[in-house]
């Protein structure tokens, strides 16, 4: 019986485990055993491509010398900070007002917000552009900064929602007849009891737009300015020739914040996911 | 009371009168909305209604159009690269959604037990969702080359094939090999959401099943899988509207190619209107995804709520 029951375990549980995580890993590691290689090695089909045979960091050192790299993680960083800012603090506002101050409008609104998520960026880039160019934003970072938070509010003010609908009313009750005003509850009260909520949307933010590609390859031309996928992918392709070895390597490497991040807040993260999804 | 705050000195009064005003729920709930909804009116509203309009003008890049009515919608359904535009994009979503709801439901239920590591393994399950999208595109791309690829070189180890697989210039091939791609990204998406579904579900029910001497696969049919129909809409949904809307997937391993075989809508516009500079053409094509994205969403909303 437990020798059956055993083996229903490895049927049902960890063969099938196994499988998934290869299938889920194997493009992760394919990265890593290609960043280590020498081109030499990476280009000789005689040996076993699967793992390492001598271990090189010439690949990084080509992705830092012969690019701008870190020009382009520093462009990423600046347009997912700065965006995660203006959206977050917009989100707050609005999913307090939506979620707490029952203004006249505030179901509409709600709705409203909840469907401009449902507007992809595909439909969207093109009339962007458009207007991008008349903004003589063209070719500027703030292009990004300023329309990015179009595909972080709504997510942001949807999950915060559900935050703001979990703290009790009877504290702000509370609070305003003991005189605070609203703005007060709001900073006094509110803030702190959501600041995980806070938390969650901010991480979401911040991995959205380092994710960001279309409206980043649309609105950008200079090489100085581009943010590290666009940058990584038309520099390192010239043509027909493709240097593998940096590209992985850059692949990597820009992977590492947005992981790092992952890495300190998995649980916020899960919590927002499912959180958004249960609303 | 009012006479006593008209006669307090001016500054007093206008601030009493603001903050008065902020606890207005009517007044403070307008101002608190008004960063959002100004920037989403500007950038997201304006812009979609702006793209209607573009549609019907001959607009190219930096100069202004001219209207034309419905010539760009006319002219696209007598061109057949968009067709096929269209045809790739469904195979494309149909397919890659059953995938991902398929292989996302098994992860979900695989995990939903207790063992050792699972947050360390839930964590590494979602890895594919959080890594840019973009970066790991690249890393398909590589492990899609014709003759460097390590999954050609695997299974013809194992004797499987005798040819290393060109995986992006059959369009056959390249179809699925998207596809696989956009599934690798989407699964984690569909068990993290499901899992917590999963765990909601109570343990009575499987019980009362044991009891009754139900099999594992009648009690996945007749419990969990009616118990997470809801959820599971939710997320399918989404995913079909992202699947649908795609572009940096495609973008960066085929760029549309062989030969226009794996482009979709979102591909298709972006090729025509920012490296064509037809600004007008390429949202007539975007313009397209509209009435379906609307179709598609209402068409699983029914089919999932018919099965519930």
């Amino acid at each position: 019986m437990a020798i059956e029951r055993a083996g229903a375990k490895i049927v049902k549980f960890y063969i099938p485990l196994i499988l998934y995580l290869l299938f889920l890993l194997f493009p992760f590691y394919w990265m890593f055993n290609t960043v280590f290689k020498s081109d030499n090695e990476l280009y000789n089909m005689n040996i076993n491509p699967l793992y390492i045979h001598n271990p090189t960091f010439s690949n990084i050192v080509t992705l830092f010398k012969e690019t701008i790299f870190l020009r382009w993680m520093g462009n990423t960083f600046f347009v997912a900070i700065t965006a995660t800012l203006i959206a977050l603090a917009a989100s707050l506002l609005a999913a307090y007002a939506i979620q707490r101050l029952r203004f006249k409008t505030s179901g509409p609104t709600g709705v409203a917000i909840f469907l401009s998520y449902l507007i992809p960026q595909t439909i969207l880039f093109i009339p962007l552009a458009h207007i991008i160019f008349k903004l003589r934003l063209w070719d500027s970072l703030w292009s990004l900064v300023l329309t990015y938070p179009t595909f972080l509010i709504p997510f942001c003010t949807w999950l915060l929602m559900g935050y703001f609908k979990s703290i009790p009313k009877e504290m702000e009750e509370c609070a305003m007849i003991d005189g605070a005003s609203r703005i007060r509850i709001f900073r006094k009260i509110i803030l702190p009891l959501c600041l995980p909520g806070i938390l969650s949307a901010g991480i979401f933010c911040f991995t959205l737009s380092w994710n960001e590609y279309i409206y980043a390859l649309a609105f950008i031309s200079t090489t100085a300015k581009k943010t590290v996928p666009i940058g990584l992918v038309t520099e390192l392709v010239r043509g027909d020739v493709y240097h593998w070895g940096p590209l992985m390597a850059g692949a990597l490497c820009a992977s590492v914040p947005v992981a790092l991040v992952y890495a300190f807040f998995v649980e916020h993260y899960v919590a927002g996911l499912t959180g958004a999804l249960k609303e | 009371m009012e006479a006593v705050a008209d006669t307090g000195t001016a500054p007093m009064g206008l601030r009493q009168r603001i903050s008065r005003a902020l606890e207005n729920p009517t007044v403070l709930g307008f101002l608190f909305v008004a960063p959002a909804e100004l920037i989403l009116l500007i950038f997201l509203a304006y812009p979609f209604f702006l793209g209607l309009w573009l549609g019907l003008t001959d607009t190219l890049v930096g100069r202004e159009g001219h209207y034309i009515g419905f010539a760009n919608y006319i002219s696209l359904l007598h061109d057949s690269s968009f067709w096929l535009a269209v045809f790739n994009t469904f195979v494309y979503t149909v397919v890659a959604v059953f995938l991902k709801a398929v292989l996302g439901v098994g992860l979900a239920v695989v995990l939903n037990r207790d063992f050792k590591a699972k947050g360390l393994i839930r964590a590494i399950v979602l890895l594919p969702w959080i890594i840019p999208t973009a970066l790991s595109a690249i890393c398909f791309w590589w492990l899609y080359d014709s003759t460097f690829s390590g999954i050609s070189w695997t299974l013809k180890r194992f004797g499987f094939i005798d040819h290393f697989i060109d995986f992006l210039g059959d369009p056959w091939n390249a179809r699925f090999s998207l596809i696989a791609a956009n599934v690798w990204r989407g699964v984690p998406f569909f068990t993290i959401g499901l899992l917590a579904g999963l765990q909601t579900i109570n343990p009575d029910l499987y019980e009362a099943a044991d009891i009754d001497g139900a099999s594992s696969w009648k009690k996945f049919w007749k419990i969990t899988l009616p118990l997470l129909t809801p959820l599971l809409t939710v997320v399918t949904i989404f995913s079909t509207i992202w699947t649908f809307a795609d572009f940096q997937l495609v973008w960066i391993i085929t760029k549309g190619g062989p030969a226009g075989a794996t482009h979709i809508f979102g591909t298709l516009s972006f090729q025509r209107a920012m490296q064509g500079g037809h600004f007008g053409e390429g949202a007539a094509i975007s313009n397209f995804m509209l009435p379906i994205l609307v179709v598609c969403v209402f068409i699983a909303f029914l089919f999932l709520r018919k099965e519930d």
